[in-house]
């Protein structure tokens, strides 16, 4: 390793501050949501009974093991609206992610093939959206996609329908909003695959005869893989807890799980219900999540 | 990658980019409205812009929110910067793969469980929810944001620059100093406006870890926007709309220049 950064004492301190943050603001929080999911509510503030109480000594810590429990937990799972929700977020993130590969891929394609000069253009264009507010984006839809919206006007002015049809408050708009919202995490890491793909490795194809589709497949589709895969994780793990898209736009059947939660949490005051909620949501999500987490590092690797 | 659009990639650009761009387009058009009813066009009107500054609660929010984006950026760019550095320039220190799982962790957590799991928290140490308790949270998520960013700047740089001031014999914190930290400068730059912008965007944590009097810009948005579609939304989405936009553009030309200074100037 480079002798960069400091003497020992500074060097651990530049470790220990932001190190010391993430322990106290997000490692510390997630123990005392499991903390939670395991007590009662009661009717108080904050909420939910009390369950490790040291200054009782020794007994309060028997206490403390006696009261452990999961029946929040088989609440939950016993549930079908619970369980519903988690099926049903994990089924619209994944035909989201699905739709988003397929209108990502074109698009990140098109831009490395662009002319150079283009590029930066086209990749700001691509950025931009991202910068302005995810509220404002999925607002937007609300007033086209709304039953005297621009889409039905659109729509049967062309004669396609002959009258306005529900689109707002569906699943599909749903999943609309999360492709649109979601498009620039699918189409950067793809198209930082792509731009890297070297072209004398097509040229060779070409040369030894193999079709366009051919040489698409065997040589350009690998390559763009670990692109594909990040930004299928970029969109599918925040979609299946997505609050703001399902709530907007989603109808009242539109179960996911981040909404299901949001209303434990805001309407019902069930701070221990909301809690179980989380819990599980991070089981289900914990394998895509540590795959993203290898990926970045070994890209971090790659790069040194 | 072999250069030259066929019809295809000409298409999907054009089709792909008209999808990212028009519903923002629709929203800012119909922001000058003058009908009330969103559906019906009822000529130009500046009418809804001049009704905000009347608007006292949203005038209020935007007050609140610029204040918690800017002390939580500023505070979310020292402790990301510090966070790269770690893991960049550090090698292995001990308990590196947990230091690394909870710098990558926040960028796809879902914000519910950001949220809830920090006012559980603001509860548990019996903190004043409020300005600060916000200003915290949105610090937590945005320094990974941060890190991130400037983390990919740091491991692209020429080190041999710092080798040679320190065989000059300056000392480790005047070389960070002094060649370090110009280079990577952009890359922080561009780390605050990105945790700048995730805080002023931010609803679903806000939420969870806001108090009484602390109300912020999305929140207000968002319960008008339960109650359907208003020319008064519009305006204020154009509004802000148009302010990212330009300091975006500013700060890609500023990065530009900066990059091409680099190119032009070997140190």
């Amino acid at each position: 390793m480079s002798r960069i950064g400091t003497a020992p004492r500074g060097r651990a301190l530049v470790v220990l501050v932001p190190y010391l943050w993430l322990l106290f603001f997000f490692l510390i929080p997630f123990l005392i949501v499991f903390k939670i999911s395991l007590s009662d509510d009661v009717l108080a503030q904050p909420p939910y009974a009390p369950l490790l109480d040291l200054s009782a000594g020794w007994q309060g810590i028997r206490d403390f093991v006696a009261a452990l429990d999961f029946e929040n937990y088989a609440f939950v799972l016993g549930d079908s609206l619970y369980v519903q929700s988690y099926l049903q977020s994990l089924g619209i993130a994944a035909l989201s992610t699905l739709i988003l590969i397929l209108i990502g891929f074109p698009i990140a394609y098109g831009m490395a093939r662009s002319p150079l000069s283009w590029r930066s253009l086209l990749l700001m264009l691509v950025i931009l959206p991202f910068w302005t507010s995810f509220l404002i984006r999925v607002y937007a839809w609300m007033g086209i996609l709304a039953r005297e919206g621009l889409l039905n006007q659109l729509l049967v002015g062309a004669g396609i329908i002959s009258q306005p049809v529900e689109i707002l408050a569906t699943n599909a708009a749903v999943v609309l909003g999360i492709v649109y919202s979601y498009l620039p995490f699918m189409v950067l890491p793809l198209y930082a695959a792509l731009d890297r793909l070297d072209e004398s490795l097509l040229e060779a194809a070409a040369d030894l005869g193999a079709p366009p589709w051919k040489s698409f497949w065997l040589i350009t589709f690998p390559l763009a893989l670990p692109g594909l895969i990040a930004g299928s994780l970029l969109c599918f793990i925040p979609a299946v807890g997505e609050f703001v898209i399902p709530d907007l736009l989603g109808g009242s059947d539109t179960l996911m799980i981040g909404r299901t939660l949001w209303t434990e949490f805001f309407s019902n005051r069930s701070w221990s219900i909301a809690s179980v909620m989380a819990v599980l949501l991070l089981i289900v999500l914990v394998l895509p999540i540590t795959l993203y987490q290898n990926l970045q590092a070994r890209s971090l690797e790659a790069g040194k | 990658m072999r250069k030259g659009l066929s019809l295809f990639n000409i298409t999907s650009l054009a089709l792909g980019f008209a999808f990212l761009y028009l519903p923002i387009l629709i929203l800012v058009i119909y922001s000058f409205n003058d009908s009330r009813l969103v559906a019906v066009w009822g000529g130009f009107s500046t009418r809804w812009y001049a009704s905000l500054w009347q608007n006292q609660p949203l005038l209020d929010a935007t007050w609140v929110t610029l204040r918690v984006a800017f002390v939580s950026a500023t505070v979310a760019t020292l402790l990301g910067t510090l966070a790269a550095i770690a893991l960049v320039r550090l090698g292995r220190f001990r308990g590196r793969t947990l230091f690394a799982g909870m710098i990558y962790a926040p960028l796809v957590m879902p914000e519910v469980i950001l949220g809830l799991s920090l006012l559980l928290l603001f509860v548990a140490v019996d903190l004043d929810r409020g300005f600060w308790t916000v200003t915290l949270a949105h610090v937590t998520f945005s320094m990974c944001f941060v890190a991130v960013v400037v983390q990919s700047r740091l491991v692209t740089f020429d080190r041999s620059l710092e080798e040679a001031a320190m065989d000059l014999g300056a000392p480790p914190l005047q070389t960070f100093l002094n060649v370090t930290l110009p280079i990577i400068f952009p890359a922080i730059a561009a780390g605050w406006m990105l945790a700048f912008t995730l805080s002023l965007d931010d609803l679903v944590i806000a939420s969870f870890t806001t108090g009484p009097g602390a109300t912020t810009l999305p929140m207000r948005i968002y319960s008008q926007v339960r109650l359907g579609v208003t020319p008064e939304i519009n305006a204020v989405s154009t509004i802000f709309i148009a302010a990212v936009t330009l300091i975006v553009i500013a700060a890609s030309f500023a990065m530009k220049r900066q990059f091409v200074a680099d190119r032009t100037h070997p140190t």
